[in-house]
This record gives C-alpha cells, sequence and structure tokens, in this order.
C-alpha cells in the first residue's frame, strides 16, 4: 500500500476528534440548560418546566454516553497515534489531562446517576445540586482541555531540556495566550449548538403537531439564548482571530488566503487557494476589509504566507472551513434574531419560523466542526507550535494497520452518527404524554397560534 | 522525591486499575449474560448498572491517564504495541456505551439489536482487555508463548466478569433472576478458577524475572498468603453457591466480596511481580517517568480529588442500594 501511514493517523485522529466533539459541543451547553429547567421549575411550580427537563435530560443521557465512550477513545489514541508527543511534552499534557479526569470527568459521570435516576431517592435539593455538579463538570472539563490545546497552540511556561518540555510556570502554561479567548469561544459554541438544538426540536415538534406548553417553553428559551449569544459569539471570535494574529501569523494568513505580505490587504470572499502557484484562482475579494478586521485600518499591513514558506498549514482546507464557519454564524445570528422578533411576548412563530428553525436544528455541529478545522488544520505542521512537528511524534505503524482500524472506527462512526439522529428524531417525533399536554390549536390562515389550555393550569 | 514519586504513581495506577476491574468488570459482566436471560429480564439487569456505569469507566482512563502522566515514556511504547487490542476494546466499549441508550431510545423494533450490541460490545471489551493484560505481563514480546499467554488470559478475564456480573445480580435481583444469576455463577467459576490457577503456573514459565523473583527464599515464603487467600475465597464462593437459601436471606454480597478479595490478591501479586518495572525486562519506573515538578503538580490534585472521588463514589452506591428498579428517569 502506497499511502503514508503519518497521513492516514491524522485521518484517523482527524476522525476521532470529530466525532467525540460533536457530543461535548451538546452536552456542555445542555447541561446549564437542564439546571435552568430545573430551576425555572422550583420556582414557578409550573409542570411544564419539570416537563421540559425530562425531555432533554433523555437526550442529554445519549449524548454524554456518546462523549464518554469517544472521549475514553481519545484517551487512548494519545498513545496509540502520537506516542513522541507525550515522551516530549508528556510533562505539560499528562498534568493537564490528569486534572481534567480528577476534577471533572469523575465529578460528571458519577452525579450523572442521580442526575438522571436519583429523584426518588433523593431530595429536590440534593438533586438540583447533582444537576449542577454535573454542568459545573462538564465545564470544569472543557477547561482543562482548552487549556491544554491553546497550550499547543501558543506555548508558554515550558523551557526545553535534553529535547523534553519542562515546565517553569504552571500559572503561564495553564493561562497561556490564547486560552481565554478560544475558551470563552467553545463555551458559546457550546451555548449556541446547544440553544438551536432544543429550539430546532421544539420547532420540529410544533410542525409535528406533538407540542405542549413545555415545547414553547423550550423553544422561547433557546431562541432568546441564541439571539443573544449569537453577537456575543461573533465578538468574541473577532478577538480571537486578533489574538491567533499576534501569535499565529501562518494561520490568519491561511485563513484568509493572503500568499504575499501587502498593506491595505483585500478580504477573499471566495477562491480557490492554488497550493502550486501560490495565489488564489477566481477570487472575489472586498478591497480592504482584511486589513480593515486584522488591524482595524484600512492600510494596515497584514502577513502573508510568503514569510512562512513551508512551514504552514494546508490554505484551501483553513480557508473554506473558516468560511463555512463564518456563514453559518451569519446565518445563526439573522435566524435567531428573525425568531426572537416573532417570538416576543404574546407572539406566536409562523410556519416558516418554525422550518428556519428546525432546519438549523444541527447547525451548531457544522460552526463547531469548521471553527476546530481551522484551529487545528491551522496549527499545522506543529502539533506545539514552533516545538514539536507532527511528523515527529507519530507512531510506526504500517498503513495495512492502521487503514484497517481507521476502517472499523468510520463504519462505527458513521453508523453511530445515524443512530444518534434518529434517536433524537424519534423522541422529537413521539407524542409525549406529557408533552402533548395542554395541546395547540394550529391555524393555518392567520398565522398564529391559539393556545387551548394555559400551560402549568 | 525521585525515588518516591514514581513509586506513589505506580501504586495509584495500580489501585485505579484494580478499581475499574472490581467496578466495571461487574457492569461488562452483566452486559455478557444478557442473551440468557428472559426478555423483561434484561431489562432488570441494564436496570442494576444504570446509574453506574458511566462512572465505572472513568477508572480506566484514570489508570491509562496515570501511565500518561507519570510514565509518558512507556505511554507510548505499551499502546503502541498493543494498538490492535486497545481499538477493539475501544470500539467494544464504544458500541455497549451507546447501546446502552439506544436499546430504550431507538424503538421497541430495534431493541433487540441493541441488546445484541450491548452483549458484543461488552464481550469485545472484556477479551480485548484481557489479551492487554496478558500481553503486558509476558514485557510486550511478539512470539508464540506471549501471545498463548495473552490468549488465556484473554478468555480468564471475561471469566471472572461473569462472575462479577452474576454475583452483583445476587444483590441487585430477586426470585427467578437471581436463581438464574446462582447458576450463572456456577458456570463461570469454574473456568475462572481453571484459567487463574494456569495463569500463575504458566507466569514463571513465560517471564524468566518473574521466576527468579519468585523462586527464592525469602520470597517464596512472603508470597505463599497470596495463593491460600485466594483458594480461601474460592471455598467461600463454592460454598455460598451450594447454598441458594442464603442467598435469599441477603447473603449474596458475599460472592462478590470474596470475588473483589481474589482481585486484590492478584494484584498484589502482578505488582509484586512487575515492581520496579514498568514495562517488564526493559524499563523500570523511574527510568520512564515524568519530571519531578510535573509529578509534583499532579500528585497534589490526585491527593485533594481521589479521597473525595471514593468518597461521593460510596455515598452515590449507598444512594441506589438496595434491589434495581424500573430504570426510569422520574
Amino acid at each position: 500500500m502506497d499511502i503514508d501511514p503519518f497521513v492516514l493517523a491524522r485521518i484517523q485522529f482527524a476522525a476521532n476528534i470529530s466525532f467525540h466533539i460533536l457530543f461535548p459541543a451538546i452536552s456542555i451547553g445542555l447541561a446549564w440548560f437542564l439546571l435552568f429547567f430545573r430551576i425555572r421549575f422550583t420556582q414557578t411550580g409550573d409542570k411544564a418546566w419539570e416537563y421540559a427537563y425530562f425531555f432533554w435530560v433523555k437526550v442529554f443521557a445519549l449524548t454524554f454516553a456518546m462523549g464518554v465512550v469517544s472521549g475514553i477513545t481519545m484517551s487512548f489514541q494519545f498513545g496509540t497515534n502520537w506516542p513522541g508527543f507525550m515522551e516530549k511534552a508528556g510533562n505539560v499534557a499528562g498534568p493537564l489531562l490528569g486534572y481534567e479526569v480528577l476534577s471533572a470527568f469523575f465529578l460528571e459521570a458519577s452525579f450523572l446517576g442521580i442526575m438522571l435516576y436519583g429523584k426518588n431517592r433523593v431530595s429536590n435539593n440534593i438533586h438540583l445540586i447533582s444537576t449542577f455538579l454535573v454542568a459545573f463538570g462538564t465545564t470544569l472539563s472543557a477547561f482543562w482541555i482548552l487549556s491544554l490545546n491553546s497550550w499547543m497552540q501558543t506555548p508558554t511556561g515550558y523551557f526545553i531540556e535534553d529535547g523534553r518540555v519542562m515546565v517553569d510556570s504552571w500559572l503561564a502554561v495553564i493561562f497561556n495566550p490564547s486560552f481565554p479567548y478560544r475558551f470563552t469561544h467553545m463555551l458559546l459554541a457550546s451555548v449556541l449548538t446547544c440553544a438551536f438544538l432544543i429550539a430546532g426540536v421544539s420547532a420540529w415538534r410544533a410542525l409535528k403537531k406533538v407540542d405542549g406548553p413545555a415545547t414553547w417553553k423550550v423553544m422561547r428559551t433557546g431562541v432568546m439564548v441564541a439571539a443573544i449569544a449569537a453577537p456575543l459569539q461573533i465578538l468574541v471570535g473577532d478577538m480571537h482571530g486578533l489574538n491567533t494574529l499576534e501569535h499565529q501569523p501562518a494561520k490568519v494568513a491561511a485563513m484568509e488566503a493572503i500568499w504575499e505580505t501587502e498593506r491595505g490587504a483585500p478580504f477573499t470572499l471566495v477562491a480557490m487557494p492554488d497550493e502550486e502557484a501560490r495565489s488564489n484562482r477566481f477570487a472575489v475579494e472586498v478591497p480592504y476589509a482584511a486589513s480593515l478586521v486584522l488591524t482595524h485600518h484600512m492600510d494596515g499591513e497584514v502577513q502573508g504566507l510568503n514569510d512562512f514558506e513551508g512551514d504552514h498549514p494546508p490554505v484551501a482546507m483553513v480557508f473554506w472551513s473558516f468560511r463555512v464557519m463564518l456563514l453559518v454564524g451569519v446565518l445563526m445570528l439573522c435566524v435567531s434574531w428573525w425568531a426572537a422578533w416573532r417570538l416576543r411576548k404574546g407572539n406566536r412563530a409562523d410556519r416558516l419560523v418554525l422550518r428556519a428553525l428546525s432546519l438549523m436544528t444541527f447547525s451548531g455541529w457544522v460552526a463547531v466542526l469548521a471553527g476546530w478545522y481551522v484551529t487545528e488544520i491551522g496549527r499545522q505542521p506543529w502539533i506545539v507550535s514552533g516545538v514539536l512537528r507532527v511528523q515527529d511524534v507519530v507512531a510506526g505503524h504500517s498503513a495495512a494497520t492502521v487503514v484497517s482500524t481507521l476502517f472499523g472506527y468510520v463504519l462505527l462512526y458513521v453508523l453511530l452518527l445515524i443512530s444518534y439522529v434518529a434517536a433524537v428524531r424519534r423522541l422529537a417525533t413521539k407524542p409525549a404524554e406529557s408533552l402533548a399536554m395542554g395541546p395547540v390549536v394550529f391555524t393555518e390562515d392567520s398565522h398564529s397560534r391559539q393556545q387551548a389550555q394555559k400551560g402549568g393550569a | 522525591m525521585e525515588f518516591w514519586l514514581p513509586v506513589i504513581y505506580m501504586a495509584t495506577m495500580g489501585l485505579a486499575l484494580l478499581i475499574y476491574v472490581i467496578l466495571d468488570g461487574y457492569d461488562l459482566g452483566v452486559g455478557m449474560l444478557l442473551p440468557w436471560a428472559e426478555e423483561d429480564e434484561k431489562d432488570t439487569m441494564i436496570a442494576s448498572i444504570g446509574p453506574f456505569w458511566d462512572a465505572n469507566e472513568t477508572w480506566i482512563v484514570l489508570g491509562v491517564g496515570i501511565l500518561l502522566i507519570a510514565f509518558p515514556m512507556a505511554h507510548g511504547i505499551v499502546l503502541t504495541h498493543l494498538y490492535i487490542p486497545v481499538t477493539l476494546m475501544l470500539i467494544g466499549l464504544t458500541l455497549r456505551g451507546v447501546a446502552f441508550d439506544l436499546r430504550v431510545k431507538a424503538g421497541d423494533h430495534r431493541k433487540g439489536l441493541w441488546n445484541r450490541a450491548f452483549f458484543a460490545g461488552s464481550s469485545l471489551a472484556s477479551l480485548s482487555q484481557g489479551w492487554m493484560l496478558g500481553a503486558y505481563v509476558t514485557g510486550l514480546q511478539s512470539n508464540l508463548t506471549s501471545y498463548l499467554f495473552a490468549g488465556l488470559i484473554a478468555l480468564t478475564l471475561p471469566a471472572l466478569y461473569f462472575v462479577l456480573g452474576a454475583a452483583w445480580l445476587l444483590m441487585k435481583t430477586e426470585a427467578d433472576l437471581q436463581q438464574k444469576a446462582i447458576k450463572w455463577a456456577r458456570v463461570a467459576i469454574l473456568p475462572m478458577g481453571v484459567g487463574l490457577l494456569l495463569i500463575s503456573i504458566a507466569t514463571p514459565l513465560v517471564s524468566q524475572t518473574i521466576a527468579d523473583k519468585w523462586f527464592t527464599w525469602p520470597n517464596l515464603l512472603m508470597m505463599s498468603p497470596i495463593p491460600i487467600f485466594t483458594a480461601a475465597c474460592f471455598g467461600i464462593m463454592l460454598w455460598l453457591l451450594k447454598n441458594p437459601a442464603r442467598v435469599e436471606q441477603g447473603q449474596g454480597w458475599i460472592l462478590y466480596a470474596a470475588t473483589v478479595a481474589v482481585c486484590l490478591l492478584v494484584s498484589l501479586g502482578l505488582g509484586y511481580s512487575l515492581y520496579p518495572d514498568i514495562i517488564i525486562g526493559q524499563m523500570t519506573i523511574w527510568e520512564a517517568s515524568a519530571s519531578v515538578k510535573s509529578l509534583l503538580f499532579t500528585l497534589f490534585g490526585v491527593a485533594l480529588t481521589l479521597p473525595a472521588i471514593i468518597v461521593y463514589t460510596i455515598v452515590i452506591y449507598r444512594i441506589f442500594h438496595g434491589k434495581a428498579a424500573d430504570l426510569s428517569y422520574d
């Protein structure tokens, strides 16, 4: 077989990590939404909030299980695929991963049991605290993982001794320059992914007429949260981008497909970046826009890929992933504001808004994956920026070995992804007795909805 | 410090993996017993492990995590050598973890399919773990004797999980299912015992390092309580299984406790045989260890969180104490 095992190892790791991130992207946000539903129920005594909790906790359990099992896979693949990474950077990576397992993973996995099955065995307060601990655990888990990932992007607080990374200052390692931005960006991404998931599924239920007061409360919550988080995310994304420009200029040059350093660089809307010719084909550009966004000056200088020849990431993949993320982000902003306007107090959304929301159900996944491709492919050819190259840490498996296991993993992941979406769809379509309580009458001609029975009455 | 830190970490890693075998062992065992139960019994069996399995699996992440944190030089060698069994184990664990949820969420017509997936995933994970343990104990060699040895452990570990699973069901179920569990335990206990005996005979034969350690005076005397106590545990297990009335009176936990004692004894023997190597005959724990500064930083976290984890794990087991109820989110 003449496929490079190194490329295969990367594809395999990318497949695993792409599959994995889908589930934390939902569970981090969903845990906090569930806590919100529980608190609202405790405060108001409105049964609808309790039904909302019961419905979404089922999705949470499934999502969490998918995240746990694919996360276990990750913890082993560091060693099976990239043994050199742990040998050379283990002094940093080990403790950060260790703290994640000890402080977060155990917490969430343990209290999940009470959260799911303990309602009749513990008091309301203990159940609330358990729900909080699960939500806190998922976020703390993201804290450690993103700290390590950010350190790999912008390493600080270390020195090299005998070819191994040694730690100088743990504070500088954990709170490395890109960490606060990446952490905030990811948390908001999870909140948005989740907001669109719950709003989308609720809209789907409304369209299928299996909705109840809980459905509308959940939809409203999702839409309102999305309407606030979407513009915030664009702001944080911009700050994250400026931080990347400062520390990883090669990544930004690839994101914008800027081949030559220039002043007053245009923003390329679409193009086919050509690595051979080192230029863009079929480019549609907005003059001065890249300089304006990146330096906040019309004629600011933007470093081009020519400064990093032989040491920069593959341009086309980073360029296009970035544009996909931006596009989904803008769509999220538009749809959430439109839906928020339609759903503002007292109003009922029309069919068109419901359709748009249900189409956007899994939009967060697209944006999250695209965003991670930008940042991870954008780090190439380094595994730790400027310190350690990916090709120097790969395991020496034969191509045949990696191909066969890759085939196994991909087959399993496709099967599981289909099963996951099918299960969510089935849950969403099933007229659960609890959610069907207080049927909502839909009148096509007036494009408005009337509630036959007030929620919680 | 340079001497003690790696020793502390090796002990902690051993503890994490021992807890993993004891805890995830029973839920993997329950998964492998599934095909022999009636449809409604399957639900009860799954319900009995519902609140626990997520947290149980976390212990293997801690185990491999400590290998990665404390012994980065060995982590890569061990995991690259075990690439195929690790992959199979991960596929097995993934399949069963997802099947656990999907068997009730994917619709009634698919329930049988996901039940089979749960069984297949549990079996694949158990067999692979056994193989990994066997390959590890023989020092990651690639020759026929070590493959045979790994194969032997690959069959013994699932037998142990069968017994743990059946023992768990003795505590968590009643009536017919409990009687079935007694039957299952009776069937599984023999292969487990024979397997452990064969492993004990084979270990010094395949590893000269271990043989040298075992058969010198006074080591032989110091080691002798291990086989004696293990035999005693087997005596207790067989006695309990001959008296089903005692299980009905709520003494089923004795089987679980005795199996745990066997695990503890085996791991003591294993730890003694391996120490001070992290890869037997190739690399000591000191050669493999991370820098003192990194080890100290993590040790702080271990000392702070591990006792807390153990406490809240016990609390959660107490909350869900008693016979398994129907599994629902209400």
